[in-house]
């Protein structure tokens, strides 16, 4: 949900919360000041009245809704001493309307010539049902008309006001950290905005500085293990080529020399892991899978012909990926390798590429993998005791680098690595 | 042959200069930037190792040296960066070769032979062992005169072991040289085991006088009988 729809979602329903609540007290109050309203034309029409009786003998004969506002009836003393003024209100016939209409009645009593009268004035009043109705039309337009002022001037500010707020969120979308050196914010006259610019350009030129000298860590890091290493095993095979040595010497030489060699491969394997995560695998390019496939799974026959394990491939369509090169043959030749590496004597791998996606099958153990551990660092199982553990945390490291898919699957006695490249 | 190897750090180059003289090359060292300078300028050099990173100077700099006194198209460029630019600085700046390090000795010795067989041979790659001749070129191997058949991955390890005859050679730094990048991390180089048994095969077919020996789980070695 995007700014604007969120302003509005919350606006909408609070102003519909608000505006009911004092719709329900607006009403009321107005109801109240109205019959105040006419309840005090109704005490004045009764003095009005009282007078007339007063000064035109005849009122009281002539009175009756039939021709005035007022009726009056004679009651008994006793009655017309105990009488207090009510007001209420009731229904009337009316000839326009030609329907019972609301009307505000009030009955008093008063004396006239030591006889007592009970008094009736009534005042047209509000449909109360109508003021309703039409409070209620009227609250509905202006819920609406706010709605929609809310909408475009949101609108509006969103494309004005949030101008610089955009360009940053598609320069911070667009950064990358292996060939950015800093990011350019737009002039703004927002605080919070120019807040922002600066809060992230600082943050970006902090991580800059740090990518580079972990960068120059990595650097130094192989420089600096990878040539003792490779200086013992220089210096144990120009040992290994001395004369005098006899054939246990050589044995435990080559012990050595085998082991360093896997310090060596678990040294290269845990650089080259943090030069992907570190993303300095820049120059892209448009890499054909199909041939790559092709190429590795002719270099790799005769690793597979050591087991006599066939390679099938198969190929149903064609992907083109764009990746760095070398990063790609890392990615499959690992893949290849792995699935030699655990599969049976005469066991069989089964390539296929179709228009997304590339999976390798295998033979080998009978039972799955753990799908949740295999692509983790170090994991491995115990029968090979040469292999660093690393080779699927390379595979898992490229993938994420580049947004592929890769999954684990166990289907017809075989374990399938599938790479989506969509 | 004269041979002078410029690099900082004390135990590669004596590496390197054991290495060498085994070859029967006049080594000659240099640790520092000034006198590597003094002894390029004062003597002449069948081969130069030069390293990049070295105290008091760069190798850039000697590399331009050696171009200005034309003197640059023997040396190989041994550094521990592995970047694109640098390489192709290097190369532009008329080095012969660049190896980045850490390498394989026997990498190191072919390569210095490859630099030394264009100078001498006038572009003519042939060498020439007991009753075998091989053209690195052509690609083709004659034992006492007649052609013999090989693959591509028999001729690269035959090769290789040629240009390091009687030395040991890793099965790390053959497997490297022979199936490429994809190879060094695999976890067992039994795979060159059987090109190894065909080419045996095929040299003693041909009664040559050559002899590949297995060293004790290190590597190979080839060895006139």
């Amino acid at each position: 949900m995007n700014l604007l729809n969120y302003t509005l979602k919350y606006l909408s329903i609070t102003l519909l919360v608000v505006i009911s609540i004092w719709a329900f007290f607006f009403y009321f109050n107005m109801i109240d000041e109205i019959m105040d309203s006419i309840d005090d034309g109704l005490r004045n029409d009764k003095i009005l009245v009282i007078n007339k009786v007063e000064s035109i003998s005849t009122t009281i004969e002539r009175a009756g809704f039939r021709d005035h506002n007022y009726s009056i009836v004679q009651i008994k003393e006793k009655q017309g001493l105990d009488y207090k003024d009510v007001y209420k209100d009731t229904l009337m016939y009316t000839l326009n309307e030609k329907d019972l209409e609301p009307f505000r009645l009030l009955t008093t009593a008063f004396r006239h010539d030591n006889k007592y009268y009970e008094l009736k004035v009534v005042a047209s009043t509000v449909e109360q049902d109508d003021l309703v109705r039409e409070l209620f039309y009227g609250l509905v337009w202006l819920y609406v008309v706010i709605l929609i002022s809310v909408f475009v001037i949101n609108n509006w500010l969103l494309r004005k006001i949030w101008i610089p707020f955009y360009l940053l969120l598609d320069r911070l979308k667009a950064f990358r950290l292996d060939r950015d050196k800093g990011i350019k914010t737009a002039e703004t006259s927002v605080k919070e905005f120019k807040e922002l610019n600066e809060t992230v350009s600082s943050l970006v030129e902090q991580t800059v500085g740090t990518y580079s000298s972990q960068k120059q860590f990595i650097e130094n890091a192989a420089h600096e293990i990878q040539t003792p290493l490779a200086i013992s095993l220089n210096r144990l095979e120009l040992l290994a080529e001395n004369e005098d040595l006899s054939d246990n010497h050589l044995e435990a030489i080559g012990r050595v020399i085998r082991t360093l060699e896997r310090l060596t491969r678990l040294n290269k394997s845990l650089l080259l892991i943090s030069k992907i995560e570190n993303r300095q695998y820049g120059e892209l390019e448009s890499v054909s899978v199909n041939a790559l496939v092709k190429m590795l799974v002719v270099e790799f026959s005769d690793f597979a012909d050591l087991k006599n394990i066939t390679i099938a491939l198969e190929e149903s369509g064609r992907i083109e990926a764009s990746m760095n090169k070398d990063l790609a043959a890392i990615l499959v030749s690992n893949l290849l390798k792995n699935a030699i590496a655990h599969n049976i004597n005469a066991g069989k791998i089964s390539v296929r590429i179709n228009s997304h996606s590339l999976i390798i099958a295998n033979t080998g153990m009978l039972s799955p993998l753990n799908p949740l551990k295999i692509f983790k660092r170090f994991e491995k199982d115990s029968a090979t005791q040469e292999s660093t553990g690393l080779g699927l945390a390379i595979v898992k490291a490229i993938i994420d680098l580049y947004g592929y898919k890769l999954s684990y699957s166990f289907a017809h006695q075989q374990h399938q690595m599938i790479i989506d490249f969509k | 042959m004269k041979i002078l190897v410029v690099e900082d750090e004390i135990d590669l180059m004596e590496i390197i200069q054991q290495s060498l003289e085994k070859e029967n090359y006049v080594v000659e060292t240099a640790g520092a930037y000034s006198n590597a300078l003094d002894k390029i300028t004062s003597f002449e050099y069948d081969c130069i190792l030069l390293d990049i990173m070295l105290p008091g100077g760069s190798g850039f700099e000697l590399l331009e040296e050696l171009k200005r006194i034309g003197k640059s198209d023997n040396v190989i460029i041994i550094s521990a960066k592995d970047s694109l630019e640098d390489k192709l600085k290097g190369l532009n700046m008329g080095a012969d070769d660049y190896l980045v390090k850490p390498f394989h000795i026997a990498e190191l010795t072919a390569r210095i032979k490859s630099v030394l067989r264009r100078k001498s041979l006038n572009g003519k790659n042939i060498i020439k062992l007991a009753d075998l001749s091989i053209n690195l070129e052509e690609r083709e191997v004659l034992i006492k005169g007649t052609a013999i058949l090989l693959n591509r991955k028999e001729f690269d390890i035959l090769s290789y072991l040629i240009v390091n005859k009687n030395r040991l050679v890793n099965k790390a730094a053959l497997a490297e040289q022979v199936w490429g990048d994809y190879m060094d991390q695999a976890d067992d180089y039994e795979f060159i085991y059987s090109q190894i048994k065909n080419l045996r095969k095929k040299l003693k077919e041909n009664e040559s006088g050559l002899e590949i020996q297995a060293v004790y789980g290190i590597g190979y070695k080839l060895v006139a009988l």
